[in-house]
């Protein structure tokens, strides 16, 4: 493409124009008539509101190189991403030569796809459910509640130890999820506390008082629940608030660990519309060809219909 | 056998003696005259042609690489995203082209209604018309399959079985549509056959037969007044202009605008925030996963809603009050006995019914009957005037009342199934039904305003 004009103006450009279009979407979503009656846009499904995740690693090469690293380390064991090739990642900057010795796995060639070398009736014995396709995770991900990748970036931060579990962790975001958590080397182990407040009924169905149960998993998972009558004359918020607690031993400590998993979502996010980018940039210069062309559109047919009385 | 006289000469001239194409272009194009009037409402026309055209189009180039089979479907669909060459601008064209031709052809019918285009002598221009809209709801039905993810799949499902609620031969349907016991390879294969053959023919065959039958008998317009009443020394309406160049130049600007929006849609935001592209649908087709909410993509929901309004309660409490009302109308109104027999007979068969089959039964009739209601149009409008501009101004609420009606039947059709929506969809059901069901009295009350001879035109 020629470079008439600087790409950090395409760029910026792209970046508006895909701001309002979404924002138009999500204002129809919840306009169209959530706000006037006063509903919530869509009844939730997990209890956990999602963290935003950083969407500026989209553009950032290196986030997107290390993500890719993280993904072909820690997840395609036991994922693949079938639709996905190898040599795709020369978008984010690598070389084929780099991709064959750093990052080939899986396959021979660096034009075969990210298949996992986990055989489905092994993952099946293992999991209990065959671990899902990544190649296009980022968009599945997506509802009411957030981005697919603000999903993936706050599910994949929300582990805990839950000694209950058949794999010894559990997670807020994604409640009894048959996945370990397989960054746990570098977060470290934590432990979660559960404090749900619930009406108590009588028998007609009143509401008598309330009561608040405390579950509480310490850093080894190990379970304790508790419960509490709360005072009388009190009207509490129902539902669970979840408190996730400070991680230790892990080689990156806090924001370190977040960090990688943004790069890491980052680079599901690439993997899931690799095509994104050109696709904004293309999408600038159509609309400046289409601007002009109205223009011109515009003149001619004022030309033409002058005569028209 | 003597060749044809003709004007024209040289390699024209040898081909109008075999074949009428300067008559034809003359005919349909250069002289046939449009009413100068159009406003805003007219670009739809055209835009519905340029945006099947870019359905066939794109669809040609995805069926090269498209693979109909269960186990590679969905994968075929993300190669055409990934490997083949601008595959992934083809794909969004067609499905932001999906919406797009929704847009358009909603608006196109609006203008039909607010206008009087249905009116005689255009009774069969819009009968073709919602024939096109029938075909279209089939073309993009079938075509929501062919990505064979989960939305795809599921969505499939619950129409299917839809018809499955029809008494005594409904089961037997349902198979016949499918092929199978549940949606499977086999319907994946049918539902693409008619998605690429069947429908696709038929709906050119219409917008063929919609376009002659408009030419026939030329183009309404804002003012709803009939331009060949007035014409000039050379037969020429008065208030009518050639349609090529004058709308053909117009019709450029009214798509390259369309353009600047479809592709800020195409290029920035294809999922459109889940209204084009439903996440769901990112996930392969399972057939024992149920997703928790299923909902069709945008377009359909009006109709969905109208499906969902149709409980035990709305029958039993809505309905019934309301069929013996509109009889009991009838009764009053209708001086021919034939007409009080016949509205006897059907209501005591819906109320009788609403008793003994299925509530899921009568959601299908309704959903099929807000389609079907279209049709009757021409001959339940009973206004002297054409034009909502000069129908009493207390029909505008009435009209907008009805966009209402459908907006948000339309915006609780893509929601997970509410108290509050549930009420408002019954009502809406109801203000649905009832806008057309009372046309025929409706539209003859309050003082129409005075056509003018000639179109409003201001230069």
């Amino acid at each position: 493409m020629p470079r008439l004009i600087p790409s950090m103006v395409i760029k910026f450009v792209a970046k508006c124009v895909a701001r309002s279009v979404t924002r138009l979407a999500t204002l129809l979503t919840v306009f169209g008539l959530g706000t006037v009656v006063g509903l919530p846009a869509h009844a939730s499904g997990g209890g956990v509101p999602l963290d935003r995740f950083p969407t500026e690693k989209l553009n950032d090469q290196t986030a997107l190189q290390n993500g890719a690293k993280l993904f072909v380390n820690h997840c395609l064991n036991c994922h693949g991403a079938a639709l996905m090739r190898y040599n795709r990642l020369t978008d984010i900057g690598l070389s084929e030569e780099q991709i064959r010795q750093n990052l080939l796995f899986t396959a021979d060639k660096v034009g075969e796809p990210m298949k996992t070398s986990l055989s489905a009736a092994d993952a099946k014995a293992w999991f209990g459910a065959q671990p899902p396709d990544l190649s296009v995770i980022a968009r599945a991900r997506a509802s009411e509640q957030g981005s697919g990748p603000d999903w993936l970036y706050s599910y994949l931060r929300s582990y805990y130890r839950d000694s209950t579990r058949a794999t010894g962790w559990n997670n807020a975001v994604f409640q009894n999820v048959g996945m370990p958590h397989v960054f746990w080397d570098l977060q470290g182990t934590r432990g979660a506390r559960f404090e749900e407040i619930k009406a108590v009924k009588d028998d007609k169905g009143v509401t008598s008082g309330f009561l608040k149960v405390t579950v509480n998993f310490d850093e080894k998972g190990l379970r304790t629940e508790t419960s509490e009558d709360l005072a009388q004359g009190e009207h509490p918020h129902e539902g669970t608030t979840v408190t996730l607690g400070k991680p230790v031993g892990g080689t990156l400590p806090g924001p370190e660990y977040d960090s990688a998993i943004g790069d890491l979502v980052a680079y599901l996010t690439f993997m899931a519309d690799p095509s994104a980018k050109t696709r904004t940039r293309l999408g600038v210069w159509v609309l400046l060809f289409l601007t002009i062309f109205t223009v011109i559109a515009w003149r001619l047919n004022a030309a033409y219909w002058k005569d028209i009385k | 056998m003597a060749l044809k006289e003709v004007t024209t000469t040289g390699l024209l001239g040898w081909v109008d003696q075999r074949f009428p194409l300067t008559a034809t272009v003359k005919a349909h194009l250069s002289e046939y005259y449009a009413p100068k009037n159009f406003n805003f409402w007219y670009f739809f026309g055209s835009l519905a042609i340029l945006t099947l055209v870019l359905q066939i189009v794109t669809g040609i180039f995805l069926v090269m690489h498209y693979k109909p089979s269960a186990t590679e479907a969905f994968a075929s669909v993300e190669y055409i995203m990934r490997d083949v060459p601008f595959g992934w601008l083809v794909r969004y064209m067609h499905s932001t082209g999906a919406s797009a031709f929704f847009v358009v052809v909603y608006l196109h019918m609006f203008r039909g209604l607010i206008y009087g285009s249905y009116r005689k002598p255009r009774e069969l221009v819009w009968v073709f018309g919602c024939l096109i809209f029938l075909c279209l709801m089939g073309e993009a039905f079938f075509g929501y399959l062919l990505p064979w993810g989960q939305m795809s799949y599921w969505g499939a499902q619950v129409i299917v079985n839809l018809f499955a609620a029809i008494p005594f031969i409904g089961p037997d349907l349902a198979l016949l549509i499918r092929g199978d016991f549940v949606v499977s390879d086999a319907t994946l294969n049918r539902f693409f056959s008619f998605h690429v053959i069947a429908i696709p023919l038929v709906l050119l065959g219409l917008v063929g037969a919609h376009i002659v039958a408009l030419h026939e008998v030329g183009s309404n317009n804002p003012d709803g007044v009939d331009i060949k009443a007035l014409k000039d020394s050379k037969g020429v309406p008065l208030d009518g202009i050639p349609f090529h160049p004058y709308y053909t130049v117009h019709d450029i600007m009214g798509a390259s605008v369309f353009f600047i929006i479809f592709s800020a849609v195409l290029f920035f935001a294809p999922e459109f925030g889940g209204f084009f592209l439903e996440y769901n649908n990112f996930v392969p087709a399972d057939p024992l996963k149920t997703p928790a909410h299923i909902a069709p993509v945008w377009y359909f929901t009006p109709f969905y809603s109208v499906l969902r309004a149709a409980t035990e309660d709305f029958l039993l409490y809505w309905m019934t009050p309301a069929v013996i009302a509109y009889t009991l109308l009838v009764f009053a109104t209708v001086k021919r006995s034939i007409g009080k027999v016949i509205a006897a007979a059907v209501a005591v068969a819906m109320i009788g019914g609403f008793f003994i089959l299925d509530a899921k039964f009568w959601g299908v009739v309704g959903m099929g009957a807000s389609v079907v209601i279209l049709f009757a149009l021409p001959w339940i409008d009973n206004s002297p005037v054409k034009s909502i501009r000069y129908r009493p101004g207390w029909h505008l609420y009435l009209y907008g009342l009805f966009v209402a009606a459908f907006v948000i039947l339309g915006y609780f059709g893509t929601q997970a199934p509410s108290e509050i929506g549930g009420v408002l969809s019954k009502i809406c059901t109801l203000i649905y039904f009832g806008f057309f069901a009372l046309m025929p009295w409706w539209s003859e009350m309050g003082e129409a305003k005075m056509v003018p001879a000639r179109v409003t035109f201001a230069h």
